[in-house]
């Protein structure tokens, strides 16, 4: 469904340029910063599709998100924290020869591990299997003890929304509610409901 | 041996200091230092320039070190070096040329290097390019390798040259005719500016469950021109696998011709080819972990030719 969560998503990362409006961080306007100067500032981006490398090693990755050396052994922690057997993967490479899930977690742990104000999840369920998904949430708890800044996850996924603080209800490109999750989530997933039986006649 | 003379070798061998085991230094067409071992003897050429290298068999795992380095400008260096590699020896070779051009006159090296191995030798065989200096005078390097393997023997070799070398033509040819033999040659080449760099790879496979891999990286930038031609043919049960990937920037040219025949019905030979700019995605994912454009490229470059 195109309401403009992932694009929304990409302009406060600076991936994407708004037709009007403007960003705030913290109360400043960063509307204009390049990508890199938003990432210094303290935003994360975790992207729906992985991006893979030639030659990029896990640990590479982690070394270059952290901006800063940090050990093998801080490099297995945070990988053991996102559910991989950290010693098998901190020497792999992001390449082709990992699995959507594998990928999905060392993404995860990419943004993890920069610790940032604000870190955006684009659809963190999209193209993984049902067993990476069940440890998705368990991943996401442990991040929140991780992470010290706000967590923004875009899903569509009733048991990731239920780790929610807060809901913010998008449609057709505007925000049309925010609020907290005791207050939003029952109408949220009515309104799922809704568009899936809408979907099925609509199919007939 | 003086400054220079001493980052030329450290440049092309990776080593500083004392070498370990068995060496040979060439500088300016001339041996200068040698150094032999038990299981390793190296003997001067008394037809044409160069050496012949005698590893007994069952050697394990010593090292040879033949590194060349030229710092005269206007010099024309040919040599010819010969392997032979004893049964079930298992050997590390470390050779390579350095130049160091400060004048208007060309500096060229063309090493041809021959490997024999015999019957289940191993040998791993590192060769790095490099040139430096301030003048105008082009450094060339044409090296020419050549590997036969007999039964059951395997050669794994690693081929760098990502600076300073104005032109070059490098050829590899592996003929594999005993059984189950293996040749491995990962090839990573950077060109800048004016630069050339032609690889010739030609691999005949001719034993029964004879194999090889050739895989090559390469980042083309500037007005630079590559050329990739391999040859792979299978003439028996045999497998081989051409891998040919290249990063493409400014105004640099990459040309990549495979050819791969199979003359015999149980032949299996696969070639990839890829050649493209450096993905926009891959630039911004490391521009959302803090890195500029510029630092993003760099370290895929980095990345990709490890």
């Amino acid at each position: 469904m195109v309401h403009g969560k992932s694009t929304l998503a990409k302009i406060i990362m600076g991936i994407e340029q708004p037709d009007k409006g403007a960003i705030f961080l913290d109360g400043q306007d960063i509307t204009h910063k390049k990508i890199e100067e938003r990432a210094n500032l303290g935003i994360g981006f975790a992207f729906q599709q992985p991006v893979k490398f030639k030659g990029i090693t896990v640990y590479d990755l982690l070394k270059l998100s952290a901006q800063k050396e940090i050990t093998r052994k801080e490099a297995c922690d945070i990988l053991s924290k996102v559910g991989l057997c950290a010693k098998e993967y901190v020497d792999r490479e992001v390449n082709g020869s990992l699995s959507g899930g594998e990928l999905k977690r060392i993404e995860i742990a990419t943004v993890a591990v920069r610790n940032s104000k604000l870190t955006i999840f684009d659809e963190p369920e999209a193209g993984i299997d049902l067993w990476s998904f069940q440890n998705l949430i368990a991943i996401f708890e442990e991040i929140r003890k991780m992470v010290k800044g706000t967590t923004l996850i875009i899903t569509h996924q009733e048991r990731i929304l239920n780790i929610a603080d807060k809901i913010v209800l998008m449609s057709n490109g505007k925000i049309k509610k925010i609020g907290e999750k005791e207050e939003l989530l029952g109408e949220v997933l009515q309104k799922a409901d809704c568009c899936k039986l809408a979907h099925k006649k609509c199919k007939k | 041996m003086d400054k220079i003379d001493k980052t030329l070798l450290e440049q092309v061998t990776g080593v500083e200091g004392e070498f370990e085991g068995a060496y040979n230094i060439r500088k300016n067409g001339k041996g200068i230092e040698r150094k032999i071992t038990p299981n390793i003897n190296i003997v001067t050429k008394e037809d044409v320039s160069g050496i012949d290298v005698y590893v007994k068999e069952n050697t394990k795992l010593e090292f040879v070190h033949i590194p060349v380095i030229i710092t005269e400008s206007g010099l024309t260096d040919v040599v010819y070096n010969d392997f032979y590699i004893g049964k079930n020896a298992n050997v590390i070779i470390i050779a390579g040329c350095g130049i160091h051009n400060d004048h208007c006159d060309d500096s060229r090296h063309d090493g041809i290097h021959r490997f024999f191995l015999e019957e289940g030798a191993k040998v791993k065989y590192y060769e790095k390019h490099y040139g430096e200096g301030e003048g105008t005078g082009k450094r060339i390097l044409n090296p020419i390798t050549e590997v036969t393997l007999k039964e059951g023997s395997s050669l794994e070799m690693d081929s760098v040259q990502i600076k300073g070398v104005d032109s070059t033509i490098r050829t590899t040819k592996g003929n594999l005719i005993g059984d189950n033999t293996n040749f491995v040659i990962t090839e990573k080449i950077m060109t800048h500016g004016e630069q050339m760099a032609k690889t010739i790879f030609e691999v005949n496979l001719n034993g029964q469950n004879a194999s090889t891999h050739v895989t090559s990286r390469s980042v083309a930038t500037g007005n630079s021109k590559q050329i990739f031609d391999s040859k792979v043919y299978g003439n028996s049960a045999c497998f081989g696998h051409v891998e040919c990937d290249a990063i493409i920037k400014d105004h640099a040219t990459v040309t990549s011709t495979p050819e791969i025949t199979a003359n015999h019905v149980d032949a299996n030979l696969i070639h990839e080819a890829a050649i493209g700019k450096i993905a926009g995605d891959q630039l911004i994912k490391l521009m959302t972990l803090g890195l500029t454009e510029e630092q993003a490229e760099q370290e895929i470059i980095k990345g990709f030719l490890k």
